[in-house]
């Protein structure tokens, strides 16, 4: 794990300071060693997090004739049987470094090497005799690949902060960019932000040559026809059967590190399923980490508790409030250079600071589950809908949305009119393909009645909605409403937000690698396969899943409802705990200035946060929303790029 | 009386729900759940509101968006509660 960048094209002025200045600016990513590498029009720079071949890993690689180099942040994890492969080809390695295996695997089978791999990548590997770079990034979007277009030169990083430090590219806010993060919670790819600066969507590569540059998909999420699920002709018992040894294969195969490998426990199903797993594989103690909150409604430490006992993993948490939240919160949307809409990010900043600070570099997590098995209550949300929907007459049916949230008392406590108010659906939503997720959008875009008469009119009649409809895949319309359901969320929300935000970025803050054996591409596909009964059995959530590892778990948390993560938003930025800067950033001559939110409705909102009143979910996300949003303009628009120290090893 | 009650639930929900200081073209009847002004905390910050400012007691069973959807209807049903306490008194 490491920080990447680089230029292809028409060298700049200074090449290889601009190069030292670009890899300093994400030297947090790799603080173990950095190098650069400049042959004719390429420029390679790279910041080390030492994992795999700590000796002789050392990057920009090249290979033995000069020919190929590579600059590569991530883990190709099936290395030690690619490398195998490729010695019968005849290929010969000079080192045990994964790293290496792309350059030769590159030489063996061109661009269609990246289909080979099973990893977490991002990569740039410049081959000079074709006068060609070549990126690309792995299936689920674990690992980050900006880049931007400056004349006849691209530029490209790890994060988009390595490509302001570069003279003439500038941060401007993409409205609609804007407009997407507060609807869906992320911009949709390429987009980032920023106008003029994309990121390298997951599964593709991307091929540059003299004045061309193709984007291209290697991989897609994709899933079976409704009804024709390639698993319907087995039984369950089979199918949980292959599912348990391909998680426990991907699980092992994630332990590959020449340094310790830690894991996060929640005290969820999901990555205690993970930690279960390790401890099954292999027997010795397994350093355990986690958060934990002094409020009761987010706190899971009861089910830490457990799991740590039945396991005998040696752990440690970090505690965190609102308070610490606030402190943190700039440094995570410097981190993000995004705005976001929820606060949930930061305190997994100070886990990986934790972990960092037990002198761990990797951990493994459970994430990606609750996104290939069904387990967010949105696809019980959804499928109760639907039923509802299906018999609108019905007295009955409505009384399933009860089931819906139990974890957030205030909308348990309403009356029934008022949850079928709430979940029922408009006219037209059935036949609409974003049914699943339409309440949870309009929810969040209801935040936008913030964005300043100026920014509205500069995003005339945008429709984020009516964009991502037709974005959609052309089979999606055949897909089951919950294959459908799913793939908004793991193909939106996870890269989007999940493992960038919440996962890469926040982790690599503190420079420790998150590995994900739920997003083993192996296991990804095989859910997707997986009938969609057998994801969520009656409003079983992970039914599969539960089933699949139950033996290796206490019955508590095999049997134990989804809690999904959360941490205090409002409170972090209101009250009289407040941290000081919430009122400079928020003051109104900032606000105008910014020109993005309407300062006296800002004003408005900041009055009933502090009013000590129970506040809503659109209340908490807004605030988060401007706030994050007013910090980040203010970090990435008004300050010029700090220049980052030039230290190259 | 009748444009006091309806200015001051107006005033309530153009501050807390609407974050804005006239918005005159939200229409007295336009539903509050159906423009996404208000969601499952929003009702119960609305009854609190109407309960402590106009003094009235609000049921459980009374908590339905017939009675609370729209700055008419929640206008007509505060009348309604504050009618049937003077006529108790």
């Amino acid at each position: 794990m490491c920080g990447i960048a680089g230029f292809f094209g028409q060298p700049p002025n200074g090449a290889a300071a601009v190069l030292a200045d670009m890899i300093g600016a994400v030297r947090h990513r790799g603080p173990d060693a950095s190098g650069i590498h400049i042959k004719e029009t390429a420029g390679l720079a790279h910041a080390r997090l030492s994992i795999i071949d700590i000796a002789s890993g050392q990057q920009p690689m090249r290979t033995a004739d000069d020919e190929l180099s590579i600059t590569f942040n991530g883990e190709i994890f099936n290395y030690v049987e690619l490398k195998t492969e490729l010695e019968r080809h005849g290929h010969i390695f000079r080192t045990a470094s994964d790293t290496e295996v792309i350059l030769h695997a590159y030489r063996q089978w061109d661009v269609d090497c990246v289909s080979r791999f099973n990893g977490d990548f991002a990569f740039a590997l410049h081959d000079a005799r074709q006068r060609r770079l070549f990126a690309s990034r792995d299936r689920m979007g674990v690992r980050p690949f900006f880049f931007t277009r400056q004349g006849r030169c691209i530029y490209f990083a790890s994060e988009i902060k390595a490509l302001l430090t570069v003279p003439g590219i500038t941060a401007e806010i993409d409205p609609i960019a804007l407009d997407q993060i507060f609807t869906f919670w992320c911009p949709l790819a390429p987009r980032t932000g920023f106008k003029g600066i994309e990121e390298l969507e997951p599964g593709h590569r991307l091929i540059a040559e003299s004045d061309r540059l193709v984007c291209e998909p290697y991989w897609r999420l994709t899933y079976p026809r409704s009804g024709e699920e390639e698993e319907d002709r087995r039984s369950e018992p089979e199918i949980r059967e292959e599912l348990r040894a391909l998680l426990l294969d991907a699980t092992e195969l994630r332990l590959r590190s020449d340094v310790p490998v830690g894991a996060y426990l929640s005290g969820g199903l999901d990555s205690s399923i993970i930690t279960a797993a390790v401890k099954h594989i292999r027997s010795d103690r397994l350093r355990t980490f986690s958060v934990t909150f002094d409020n009761a409604e987010f706190d899971e430490t009861a089910f830490q508790n457990e799991m740590v006992a039945a396991l005998g993993t040696a752990h440690s948490a970090v505690a965190t409030t609102p308070a610490d939240i606030g402190a943190l919160f700039p440094q995570v949307i410097k981190a993000a250079e995004r705005p976001i809409l929820r606060t949930a990010p930061a305190p997994l900043h100070r886990l990986s600071a934790l972990v960092r600070d037990e002198h761990f570099k990797v951990v493994l997590t459970g994430e990606g589950a609750d996104e290939l098995f069904a387990g967010y209550d949105i696809f019980k949300e959804a499928k109760i809908r639907r039923f509802i929907a299906a018999q609108p007459q019905s007295s009955r049916r409505p009384l399933l949305l009860r089931k819906l949230y139990p974890y957030l008392p205030r909308l348990a406590g309403q009356s029934q009119t008022y949850l079928e108010s709430f979940f029922g659906a408009r006219p037209g939503d059935e036949t609409d393909p974003l049914f699943s997720h339409l309440p949870r959008f309009r929810n969040t875009a209801s935040a936008k009645m913030f964005f300043s008469g100026a920014l509205k009119a500069e995003l005339g009649g945008y429709d984020a909605l009516a964009d991502l409809r037709d974005r959609l895949p052309a089979d999606f319309p055949r897909w089951h409403p919950l294959s459908q359901a799913q793939y908004l969320e793991a193909g939106l929300l996870l890269p989007g937000y999940i493992l960038s935000s919440q996962g890469d970025r926040a982790a690599m803050a503190n420079a420790v690698e998150g590995r994900f054996p739920f997003l083993d591409h192996r296991v990804v596909e095989f859910a997707a396969r997986i009938p969609p009964r057998f994801k969520m059995r009656a409003l079983r959530e992970k039914h599969i899943l539960r089933d699949a590892f139950q033996d290796l778990l206490p019955k508590t948390i095999a049997n134990r409802i989804k809690q999904p993560y959360r941490a205090p938003d409002a409170p972090s930025f209101s009250g009289p705990d407040a941290p000081a800067w919430v009122s400079d950033t928020l003051a109104t001559d900032r606000v105008r200035d910014a020109g993005l939110f309407e300062p006296r409705a800002v004003e408005k909102l900041m009055t009933k946060c502090n009013s000590g009143r129970p506040l809503g979910f659109k209340d908490n996300a807004a605030l988060v929303g401007i706030v994050s949003t007013q910090l980040w303009h203010d970090m990435f628009t008004k300050q010029a790029a700090q220049p980052p120290a030039r230290k190259i090893a | 009386m009748t444009d006091s009650t309806e200015s001051r639930i107006r005033a309530f929900i153009q501050d807390n729900f609407l974050f804005a200081d006239n918005l005159d073209a939200f229409a007295n009847d336009a539903s509050l759940i159906e423009a996404g002004v208000i969601d499952s905390t929003g009702v119960l910050e609305l009854v609190s509101f109407l309960e402590s400012d106009f003094g009235i007691h609000i049921a459980d069973a009374d908590i339905v968006p017939e009675n609370l959807d729209s700055i008419a209807s929640i206008s007509a049903f505060v009348r309604f509660k504050q009618a049937s306490i003077a006529s108790v008194a």
